[in-house]
């Protein structure tokens, strides 16, 4: 299969058994085991090992190339879940795969920030300059200037400072994604900041320096005239990075292709890998948890349903002989087989949907029943607690716990309903022992119920909840047929890969809405009875 | 004094036509004329049926009517013995005209009032009824 060979590419990191690192994890090796050596298929029960975040990224990169086509500069584009800082570049049309390749994925994070701040520490200190030149080099030959200098000398520093919390405030935060293309407005600003800067040195350059113009107000009000319009550069900046996504334009569906759980986000208008970055962040809030052993029962139906069947290949000399009575030659062979496969599995009577309705029926209730017993049993535990007040506190003074040793204390009594519990339901490799002891003791100080302290355990939880190793979704792959800086537009449909499943998005515009007014006089509410007598005559 | 007579017998001031069923082809085949003998109880001169509908009523919860937006006046019961089944008047009956007046678009008041008159002692009704097409049209095949 086509996915199998891609994922080769990650061997070093795999290992077709999971991991057992928690003491106290019963039986979950001989639950294990079977299934993956179960079907004709091999699951891909590939487990990452938690790497080290700044390698991973230069060496997944590359190593994402060698294993996919020639087309992948071009096509997709990897975001990765753990980075810092935004990435800049100067020519959009530029899009480097000789960059990639040349220059490391770590001093690219670099220059992007290094450009931006040098250009940042230049405009801030432009005005200060144009200030403070004057006196310095021409300080005889200055008009003197009194009250309206100083006025303006005070307009000056308040509006840079308010434009340095600004731009703090906007730019200076800390980047939890690093995109795959440039982020198109912000190299836009940064370049549109740059040309201003310069024409305004440019100016400033030749018709003051060298001509050492004596009027210091206008030299100063030239400054004021600088910091008024850097801050409406910072007005567009908040505009255009900000505002302009804020009112929701398109909605989109996200489906994870194992299981198709789906969800809709509704969005503004972005870009396509700024709208994935979007998906990302709900994606690890509102999923539940990507369960691999869940999907072992489909797959083992999937082989069954064509194991049965066998096709006997023709003869090509018998072929040749019967050419005449059968309509497609042996260059059709192979689709023909498959059609002929295909249909006859569909004819076949076999009774998979009977089996598929029982065992199914079967597992609720024995879900059911397993529940039962383990809420009646951590009830059971939990009236063994109580809280001691404080006056209380004194009067007692052995056998007085701290929550984790309540927490031990009324653990054993429940843990074997929860055991029993959690491998019904799959999801035992989630929790081990220490977790569980620990959400316990966190329960009891908090005064949870029962119930509360269940609610972790009873249904799958989203990605969020669990410990990072347990996590299947690391690092992804944005795969698109458009570049990925353009908008989003109705009917687009973009792949977010990660190793084991896919989130497949399919943007839908938000229709026109059009909203007309109907006025209704508050006493035009009136009422008759509807009467169906009966007279006798 | 004009007009006095005994109790119970039926009035007839002018000539009464015999009450048979009129020959198809001159009238409509669905319709029937049912004429009825008020009875005098104590002051009061009945019928022995009682009415529902009118336009002033919610048609749509007349049992009888096929078409539920028809708001024309029905037969709801008929007692037992009593001059309207004597007659041959029947449950469900639409009544369409009371002596000549039109019985279709009146309000439920008026329909009662055009039964009721004190002065009349015999109500000549026309009525149609939902089995009386088929009736008629097996009787004339036959």
């Amino acid at each position: 299969m086509d996915t199998e060979s891609t994922y080769s590419g990650y061997s070093y990191y795999s290992s077709h058994s999971k991991k057992s690192h928690r003491p106290g994890e019963r039986n979950r090796e001989r639950h294990k085991s079977p299934r993956s050596k179960d079907g004709s298929r091999s699951e891909k029960s590939v487990t990452i090992q938690a790497p080290p975040a700044e390698p991973l990224l230069g060496n997944d990169s590359t190593r994402g190339e060698e294993v996919q086509d020639d087309n992948w500069g071009e096509t997709a584009t990897a975001i990765t879940g753990t980075s810092e800082h935004s990435i800049s570049q100067e020519d959009i049309a530029r899009i480097s795969k000789d960059m990639e390749d040349s220059v490391g994925l770590d001093c690219k994070r670099y220059l992007g920030l290094t450009v931006a701040a040098l250009l940042g520490l230049l405009v801030f200190l432009t005005p200060i300059a144009f200030i403070l030149l004057p006196p310095i080099l021409w300080r005889d030959e200055l008009e003197p200037c009194g009250t309206i200098c100083e006025g303006l000398f005070i307009s000056v520093a308040f509006k840079l400072l308010i434009l340095l919390i600004g731009t703090w405030a906007l730019f200076f935060r800390r980047q939890t994604v690093e995109m795959p293309r440039i982020f198109v407005f912000r190299a836009l600003l940064l370049v549109l900041i740059f040309l201003f800067v310069v024409s305004y040195w440019l100016f400033y350059g030749v018709r003051i320096l060298d001509s050492r113009d004596r009027d210091y107000q206008g030299i100063v009000q030239y400054a004021v005239s600088l910091v008024d319009a850097l801050l409406f550069i910072h007005y567009l900046a908040i505009v255009l990075l900000e505002l302009r996504q804020l009112q929701p334009m398109f909605t989109l569906k996200v489906v994870r292709s194992t299981d198709g759980e789906s969800r809709f986000y509704s969005l503004g208008n972005l870009s396509i890998q700024r709208a994935a970055l979007v998906v990302l962040e709900n994606y690890y809030k509102d999923f539940t948890i990507y369960n691999p052993t869940l999907l072992t029962a489909s797959k083992s139906r999937a082989a069954k349903h064509m194991a049965g069947l066998k096709v006997y290949n023709v003869d090509a000399a018998l072929m040749a002989k019967l050419k005449l009575y059968i309509t497609d030659g042996p260059g059709n062979n192979a689709a023909g087989q498959s059609r002929a496969m295909i249909a006859a599995a569909a004819r076949r009577r076999d009774s998979s949907h009977n089996e598929l309705y029982y065992e199914e029926a079967e597992h609720e209730r024995r879900v059911k029943k397993r529940r039962a017993r383990l809420v009646v049993a951590v009830e059971e535990a939990f009236v063994h607690i109580r809280r001691l007040q404080a006056e209380e506190q004194q009067k007692i003074p052995g056998e007085v716990m701290d929550p984790r040793e309540a927490a031990q204390a009324i653990f054993p009594s429940m843990a074997r309903a929860l055991q029993k519990y959690l491998r019904t339901t799959r999801q035992q490799h989630y929790h081990s022992m220490e977790s569980i002891l620990q959400h316990l003791a966190f329960c009891i100080t908090n005064n949870m119920t029962p119930k509360a302290f269940l609610e972790r355990y009873l249904n799958a939880g989203p990605t969020l909840q669990y410990d990072k190793d347990r996590w299947f979704s690391k690092q992804w792959t944005l795969v698109s047929e458009e570049a990925v800086t353009n908008g989003l537009r109705d009917g687009v449909v973009f792949v977010l890969k990660c190793l084991d499943f896919s989130l497949v998005i399919n943007v839908k515009k938000i229709p026109f809405i059009l909203l007309s007014e109907e006025f209704i006089d508050p006493k035009s509410h009136k009422f008759v009875l509807r009467l169906q007598s009966e007279t006798s005559v | 004094m004009i007009g006095v007579r005994p109790r119970g017998t039926p009035a007839c001031p002018l000539p009464c036509p015999r009450q048979q069923r009129p020959p198809a082809t001159q009238q409509n085949p669905f319709r029937q004329r049912v004429e009825i003998h008020k009875l005098r109880q104590g002051e009061n001169l009945i019928l022995g049926f009682s009415i529902g509908g009118g336009i002033d009523q919610d048609p749509a919860q007349n049992p009888f009517s096929e078409d539920k937006t028809d708001k024309g006046i029905y037969v709801t019961r008929v007692s037992e013995g009593g001059p309207a089944e004597v007659a041959g008047l029947q449950i469900g009956d639409k009544i369409m005209q009371v002596n000549g007046w039109d019985m279709t678009m009146v309000t439920h008041d008026q329909a009662r009032k055009r039964l009721t008159k004190r002065s009349e002692e015999v109500v000549r009704l026309l009525v149609t009824r939902q089995g009386l097409q088929k009736a008629v049209q097996q009787s004339m095949l036959a």
